[in-house]
C-alpha cells in the first residue's frame, strides 16, 4: 500500500514518465529520492521566496532571463505581471519552481519544462507546454491549437475551449480539457491519457498508436483507428482523482464519459528486445 | 507563414489606420516581404477612390528611362479615363509609381477596370466608395508611413504580412486583393491553395482577370465571382469551404460588414476578440493586445466556421 500511495502521489505531482517499448509501460518516479527531481544545473529554490516582477516592457529572451536569474537567488515562487500574451515565455525550466503568469501567453508559452508548477491566469496561444516532461500546467481560460504536443509527462489543464490537434503525438502524462477542444486531438497519440470534459470535433485520436482519450461531450467523429472502449471502476476512480486535483466535475459524471482507445490495426512494429528477437529467429 | 489581422468597429468610427499599423507591426516576424492595408472610411455617395500603380517599387529603383515611362503609362490612364467619362475629382501621388484618384463615374465597373489595366504595368489596387487599399514593399511602420495611413479614420480595416512562398515579392503579389470587378470588397489570406490552377482556369473562362500568380488572389476572384452569381458574402465564404482545396484562413471586408473563414483543418491559426463595440481578429493574440492592451478573453474559431460582423 505505501508504494501505491507513493505512484499515485507520482503521478498527482506529474512526475511520472512511459516507456516506449511497444506496450505501456509506466516508470514512477520515487518521490522520497532527491536526485530524481534535479538536474546537476538545478537551482535550490525555496518556494517559500517569492517574488513578482512586471513583463509588460520586457521582452521574451529578458523575462526567460529574469526567472532564471530569479531561480539562481534561491527565489522558488514567481510571479509575472503583464506577459501581455508573448510568444514562448517560461519555457526550457527544468527544475521544481512555483511560476504565475498574471496575464496570457503567447505561442509556444512554457514549452520543453521538466518539472515547475505553473498557472497561467489567462489564455495561451499555439504549442502550449510542448514537450513537456513533468510538472503541472494550469490554463484558467482558453488555449490556442497544439495544446500539449508530444508532451511526455506531467499534467497540463486548460480550464477553458482549446484549439485543434490538441495533444498531437502524446507520448505520455495527462491533458485535462475544461471545455471543449477541436479536430484532430490526439492525433498520433501514443501514450498517456486526455480528457475532455466538453465536445470534440472532428477526426478525434486518428492514428492513435495506444493511450486513452476520455470524452464528456459529442464527439462528432473519430479518426482511423480510434474505438470506444468500455469505462472501468478503475477509469472512474483515476478520472475522479484527477479531475477533483484541479476543482474539475464530469458535467454528467464520469461514469458517462466515453472512453477512445487505440485498435490497434495500425501498428506493424513488434514489442520484442534484441535479444527476444534472437531467440525467437 | 503570413500574418493577417482585422478589426472592425461597432457603431462608430476610430483611427483604423493606426490600429492596423501597430497589429501588422507586431506580425512583422510572421511575413516581412511586403505589407498591406485595407481601410474603410465613411463611404461617399457619388465618388469612387481609384488606387492604380503603374510600376513596380523595383522597377522605380532599377528600370532604365522608367521615370519617362512612368510618367507615359500615367498619361494613358489619364487620357483612358477621359474618354470613358471618368470625372477625376483629385488626383494625389501616394509614391512615384502608385496614385490615389477621387472619381465621379457611373458607368460599368469592369470595362473601367479593363481597360485602365489595358496599360502597360498598371494595375488597380483597389476601387471603391469607401475602401482605401495600400499595399508595398516593406513593414507595417514603413508602408504606412510611405502612404500616411495613419490617422485615417474609419469603421473597419484588414490587414496581411507576407512571407512569400509561392510568387515573387512584388506589390502585384502583395495582400490584399481587390475583389475585381466589385468595388469595396478586399481580401487578406494566410495559408495554400491546392486547386489554384484548376480553379483560376475556370474564373478565366468566365472572362475574370487574374494579375499576380498568387494563390490568395483567386480567393478575391472566388467571392467575386459568388456575388455576381447573386450569392450573399456570408453563404459564398462557406461555400468556399468546401471548395477550396488546401490550408487557409482569410478575411474579406466589404463597406460594412468583415467576415472570417477557416479551411477544414484549422491549420491556419487564428485569435478572435469580441466586446460589445469591437471586433478584432489576427493570427496571432500579440496583434490584438496592441489595440486591447488589458487582458481580455480571446477565442480560436475552429475549422470550418465562417463568421461575418458588421459595423
Amino acid at each position: 500500500m505505501a508504494q501505491l500511495r507513493d505512484e499515485h502521489r507520482s503521478h498527482d505531482m506529474g512526475l511520472h514518465t512511459e516507456q516506449l517499448a511497444g506496450r505501456t509501460q509506466q516508470r514512477f518516479f520515487d518521490v522520497t529520492e532527491e536526485e530524481n527531481f534535479l538536474y546537476p544545473e538545478a537551482f535550490d529554490v525555496d518556494f517559500n521566496r517569492r517574488e513578482t516582477f512586471d513583463a509588460a516592457d520586457m521582452s521574451a529572451t529578458e523575462v526567460n532571463l529574469k526567472i532564471r536569474d530569479l531561480m539562481s537567488q534561491g527565489c522558488g515562487s514567481i510571479a509575472v505581471r503583464n506577459p501581455m500574451a508573448r510568444h514562448s515565455m517560461g519555457v526550457g525550466i527544468l527544475q521544481r519552481l512555483n511560476l504565475t503568469f498574471e496575464g496570457s501567453l503567447g505561442y509556444f508559452g512554457v514549452g520543453l519544462i521538466d518539472g515547475p508548477n505553473v498557472r497561467v491566469t489567462g489564455r495561451v496561444g499555439w504549442s502550449c507546454a510542448e514537450n513537456m516532461m513533468a510538472g503541472t500546467v494550469v490554463v484558467e481560460k482558453n488555449a490556442g491549437s497544439t495544446f500539449g504536443a508530444a508532451i511526455r509527462g506531467g499534467d497540463l489543464v486548460c480550464k477553458g475551449d482549446v484549439g485543434s490537434r490538441t495533444g498531437i503525438d502524446q507520448k505520455g502524462g495527462t491533458i485535462v480539457v475544461g471545455g471543449r477542444t477541436g479536430a484532430f486531438s490526439g492525433f498520433m497519440m501514443q501514450r498517456g491519457r486526455m480528457v475532455v470534459l466538453g465536445g470534440a470535433g472532428k477526426n478525434l485520436g486518428d492514428s492513435m498508436y495506444d493511450g486513452t482519450i476520455y470524452v464528456g461531450g459529442a464527439i462528432e467523429s473519430l479518426g482511423v483507428d480510434a474505438v470506444p472502449a468500455e469505462m472501468t471502476e478503475l477509469d472512474c476512480a483515476w478520472l475522479e482523482r484527477k479531475l477533483g486535483q484541479y476543482g474539475l466535475e464530469a458535467p454528467d459524471g464520469v461514469g458517462n464519459m466515453t472512453k477512445i482507445v487505440a485498435g490497434k490495426q495500425l501498428w506493424n512494429y513488434d514489442n520484442l528486445e534484441p535479444s527476444e528477437k534472437k531467440i525467437v529467429l | 507563414m503570413c500574418g493577417i489581422a482585422g478589426i472592425i468597429h461597432r457603431g462608430g468610427a476610430a483611427d483604423v489606420g493606426s490600429e492596423m499599423t501597430a497589429m501588422l507591426q507586431s506580425l512583422k516576424h510572421r511575413g516581412p516581404d511586403s505589407t498591406g492595408f485595407a481601410v474603410y472610411g465613411e463611404p461617399n455617395e457619388d465618388e469612387y477612390i481609384l488606387r492604380f500603380k503603374v510600376a513596380e517599387q523595383e522597377d522605380v529603383a532599377r528600370g532604365y528611362d522608367i521615370r519617362r515611362q512612368v510618367g507615359e503609362r500615367r498619361a494613358e490612364v489619364d487620357r483612358r479615363l477621359d474618354e470613358l467619362g471618368v470625372k477625376v475629382v483629385e488626383a494625389e501621388d501616394a509614391t512615384e509609381y502608385a496614385y490615389r484618384y477621387r472619381i465621379a463615374y457611373e458607368g460599368d465597373m469592369r470595362k473601367l477596370a479593363d481597360y485602365v489595366e489595358d496599360v502597360a504595368s498598371t494595375e488597380i489596387l483597389s476601387l471603391g466608395a469607401g475602401l482605401e487599399l495600400v499595399k508595398d514593399l516593406g513593414d507595417a511602420t514603413t508602408v504606412s508611413d510611405r502612404y500616411s495611413l495613419k490617422g485615417f479614420e474609419g469603421t473597419h480595416a484588414i490587414g496581411h504580412t507576407r512571407m512569400a512562398t509561392e510568387s515573387d515579392v512584388d506589390i502585384r503579389s502583395a495582400h490584399p486583393y481587390w475583389a475585381y470587378p466589385y468595388h469595396d470588397i478586399s481580401v487578406v489570406h494566410n495559408g495554400q491553395l491546392t486547386n489554384y490552377w484548376i480553379m483560376r482556369r475556370e474564373l478565366e473562362r468566365k472572362d475574370f482577370r487574374f494579375m499576380s500568380n498568387c494563390d490568395s488572389e483567386l480567393i478575391a476572384v472566388y467571392v467575386a465571382d459568388k456575388l455576381q452569381a447573386g450569392m450573399a458574402l456570408e453563404d459564398a465564404m462557406r461555400r468556399s469551404v468546401d471548395e477550396l482545396d488546401g490550408v487557409f484562413t482569410y478575411l474579406v471586408a466589404t463597406s460594412d460588414s468583415l467576415g472570417m473563414a477557416k479551411d477544414d483543418m484549422a491549420a491556419k491559426p487564428m485569435v478572435l476578440y469580441e466586446s460589445d463595440d469591437l471586433v478584432a481578429m489576427a493570427s496571432e493574440e500579440v496583434a490584438i493586445r496592441q489595440i486591447v492592451p488589458q487582458e481580455i478573453d480571446t477565442i480560436d474559431p475552429y475549422d470550418r466556421e465562417v463568421r461575418v460582423w458588421r459595423s
